[in-house]
């Protein structure tokens, strides 16, 4: 019982990371139709911008180890902590959640900029066209991101009050000693929060509304007179944020490299295909479905009856979800169905 | 109008056709010849002034960085042979044949490859430099499958292969060749070279649980480190093979806190190490008392590089590594000199391997007074050496597996510089980690292919 719920747990928790990253994929498939391979590099850009804030917060004085002669070795002292004492370690101890407030605009600006000079040129083009143009795209800013920061993996961590683990055990009445890591019950937390936003964005606001409409009837939209193209862009740029604050929030848990993006775009494509194209609940609830599977298959328990399980769980279901209903879970009918 | 001529009749064309066909799949083998006899060899340099190494490592996907740091290395190597620069372990390697003139006076030249730390992609790029580029020898890498997989072509081209980082046991055991030398330690060395120290730190009466990485290294270092331990008296409660690249290991950690284990051992390198080892913390794994004892975790084997990308989290995790730039001896120092001079920064254990085996090559050809491989694999086969680092090294010659000390290291608790990673523990002599070739099986392979 231990094992089956820290696994259903630990889940819940992957499922928030491709509920977040494959909600913003389908968003914008439903609204712009476009399929946005840079949509992984969007999360691992997002997860840079905490690196950056990182290194901004920890700028140091460099005081030279003098034994070392032949390369400049030294230790540093971040300029917060001269400047404020433990003021300026905590407010560097909290780089990750101070990260969010460069995050949003930052990614904001770049899906904007992306949306406005090169995926509005490929809107009326194949498929296949926009998989290749975001593609390159996506490599193209990994290489950059390689240029700056290196291929070297770079330690982030969580703030100290939430850098341990909570006796989740106790909690619900099983063995004291089952924890789970802070972080990772609040990024739990914070994507069930986002979820909860776009959603409540899209259903309770007016511009919500219209992008709805947009998305069932975009030509009827248009003749009543709303610049539909303006409100899928911002959508766009709400997209990036939603994928740059899982990348931000991700940190603490593995250590962002340059090719961060690429490990999560295919699952999170397999996400939504299992969701239905362009459904934002499937999108949601085929992540949550998809972690937890992979969780449980991951129990030894499971491996020794299905030897390999674990590494193909996720596109066996896919497999068969498509073959018994090829629009997803929850796609709307005749989309993507021929 | 007719396209084929009223002359040319099915045979004729069946034929030509055929031909063609046969020619099509020999061309390579007409271009480039192999080691026959001596004199007859591929990309024999002959009366040219220059002779052209091939260097291929991972410059780009995971690996990228540790891949820069080699080719960093094997630009010095170069630079020192040809007699640029200080000289670097030239100034301290014994026996020496090498006059700081390039090999046998033709200058020594490089082209690169980029292997992606994939086995088919750094086939084709160690191909790409021996067909078109004419490279004499191939060496690098950071993976034991690409090595595994570039050793096999080597033999198969008749090109000696210089293993870069690889420290599966298959290596220089059941995939052996003739055509390739791994100067890195293996998997059962860290295996003899770890234990003893982990019984007098942790005690002999321990739970194991491994994690291992799904590939030719990862199995042989789970099988040589539970070997050990058992040896020890440690139990092995599970091991339990991960994806490459799974980014997130918590499906695989979660299990561990629930079976009695009080050791976790990593058998993960690079990327998938600093992510295990950074959740494994994280769930809290390291504050826990396990059947009485503090839970401990060991990562067998693991770099500088490493250590920098799991930040805190190495902190007082014990592990071995091939080489560290801190060792004092006068080879070590020299190489440390000559690359901290020129790039700012102390080389890898990957630079360190790879800047010593195109110096060995180097040396082989210079020794066995030719290019012919069969000679040279001769010169390297049992030659002993010292001044390079990790005290006097065999070439052992029924294996093509270097014999030398072995550094146990502890994630530094209170480092002095950024640099200043690791501590060594101990310095394990070659003695302890050394072993009859035949438990690992495998053939070398003939000398003429």
């Amino acid at each position: 019982m231990d094992a089956i719920f820290i696994q259903l747990l630990n889940g819940l928790d992957k499922g928030g990371a491709y509920a977040l990253i494959a909600l913003g994929l389908t968003l914008v498939f439903g609204t712009l139709g476009v399929v946005n391979f840079a949509h992984g590099a969007l999360f691992m850009l997002g997860a840079f911008c905490a690196v950056a804030m990182n290194q901004l917060l920890t700028m140091s004085v460099k005081v030279k180890d003098e034994s070392i002669t032949f390369f400049e070795a030294y230790k540093e002292q971040p300029y917060l902590e001269i400047w404020f004492g433990d003021t300026g370690l905590t407010i560097i101890d909290y780089s990750v959640p101070i990260s969010i407030l460069l995050a949003i605009p930052v990614m904001l600006l770049i899906g904007l900029v992306m949306e406005r000079g090169l995926i509005r040129h490929f809107y009326r083009r194949s498929h296949a066209e926009q998989i290749l143009v975001t593609f390159g795209l996506a490599i193209v800013l990994q290489e950059i991101i390689k240029v700056f920061f290196g291929a070297n993996p770079l330690p982030m961590t969580a703030p100290e009050i939430v850098s341990g683990s909570a006796a989740v055990g106790s909690w619900v009445g099983l063995d004291a000693s089952l924890v789970y890591p802070w972080w990772r019950l609040i990024y739990l937390f914070f994507s069930l929060v986002v979820v909860g936003g776009v959603f409540a964005f899209l259903r309770f606001t007016t511009y919500g509304m219209v992008v709805r409409a947009g998305m069932y009837d975009r030509e009827t939209v248009g003749l009543l007179g709303i610049n539909i193209e303006r409100r899928f862009t911002v959508v766009f740029g709400l997209a990036a944020v939603v994928a740059g604050l899982a990348g931000v929030m991700y940190t603490p848990i593995v250590p962002p490299d340059y090719h961060l993006g690429m490990e999560f775009l295919v699952l999170s494509f397999v996400v939504v295909v299992v969701g239905g194209m362009g459904s934002l609940p499937g999108a949601v609830i085929a992540g949550f479905l998809l972690g937890v599977l992979q969780s449980f298959a991951s129990m030894n328990e499971v491996k020794q009856l299905f030897p390999g399980i674990d590494q193909i769980i996720i596109y066996l279901v896919a497999v068969v979800i498509l073959l018994v209903r090829p629009r997803g879970l929850m796609g709307r009918k005749g989309l993507m169905e021929t | 109008m007719k396209l084929v001529d009223k002359n040319t009749s099915r045979r004729t064309l069946l034929k030509s056709g055929t031909a063609l066909a046969a020619a099509s799949v020999a061309a390579p083998s007409l271009f480039v010849r192999k080691a026959t006899a001596q004199g007859s060899f591929v990309n024999d340099p002959g009366d040219a002034a220059f002779v052209t190494f091939g260097f291929n490592v991972p410059q780009t996907g995971a690996y990228a960085d540790e891949g820069a740091d080699e080719l960093r290395a094997y630009e010095l190597a170069v630079k020192h042979i040809n007699g640029e620069g200080d000289g670097g372990m030239l100034n301290t390697m014994t026996p020496k044949s090498l006059t700081g003139n390039g090999i046998l006076g033709k200058r020594v030249e490089f082209v690169t490859g980029d292997t992606q730390t994939k086995s088919d992609a750094a086939r084709a790029s160690a191909k790409r430099m021996i067909e078109k580029d004419g490279a004499i020898m191939i060496s690098g890498g950071s993976s034991s499958g690409v090595a595994v997989a570039v050793q096999s072509l080597a033999q198969e081209m008749g090109v000696i292969f210089m293993c870069g980082l690889t420290h599966s046991n298959d290596t220089t055991g059941k995939d052996k060749r003739r055509y390739g030398f791994r100067h890195f330690f293996n998997a059962y060395m860290s295996g003899e070279a770890l234990a003893p120290v982990l019984a007098e730190e942790y005690g002999t009466d321990r739970k194991a649980y491994h994690l291992t990485a799904d590939y030719t290294w990862g199995w042989t270092q789970e099988e040589s480190i539970i070997n050990a331990t058992e040896a020890l008296g440690w139990e092995t409660v599970e091991a339990v093979r991960t994806p490459l690249g799974a980014g997130d290991f918590s499906q695989y950690l979660t299990p561990v806190l629930s079976s009695g284990a009080d050791v976790l051992v990593l058998n993960h390198y690079g990327k998938d190490m600093v992510n295990s080892l950074t959740q494994a913390v994280q769930f809290g794994m390291r504050q826990q008392q396990v059947n009485g004892k503090q839970f401990e975790v060991v990562v067998p084997l693991f770099s500088r590089l490493m250590a920098q990308g799991a930040g805190d989290a190495i902190k007082g995790i014990l592990g071995t590594t091939n080489w560290h730039w801190s060792l004092t001896d006068e080879g070590s120092q020299a190489f440390v000199k000559s690359f901290g001079q020129e790039y700012g920064f102390p080389p890898s254990q990957a630079a360190h391997t790879c800047y010593v085996q195109a110096l060995l090559y180097a040396n082989a050809c210079e020794q066995a007074g030719t290019f012919y491989p069969p000679e040279v694999i001769r010169a390297l086969e049992g030659f002993e050496f010292d001044g390079m680092g990790n005290g006097p090294t065999l070439y052992r010659a029924a294996d093509h597996q270097c014999f030398k000390d072995v550094l146990v290291v502890r994630g530094k608790e209170n480092p002095s510089s950024q640099f200043d990673l690791l501590e060594i523990v101990q310095i394990v002599p070659r003695a302890q980690v050394e072993y009859d070739p035949a438990i690992f099986g495998g053939e070398l392979g003939p000398y003429e292919v």
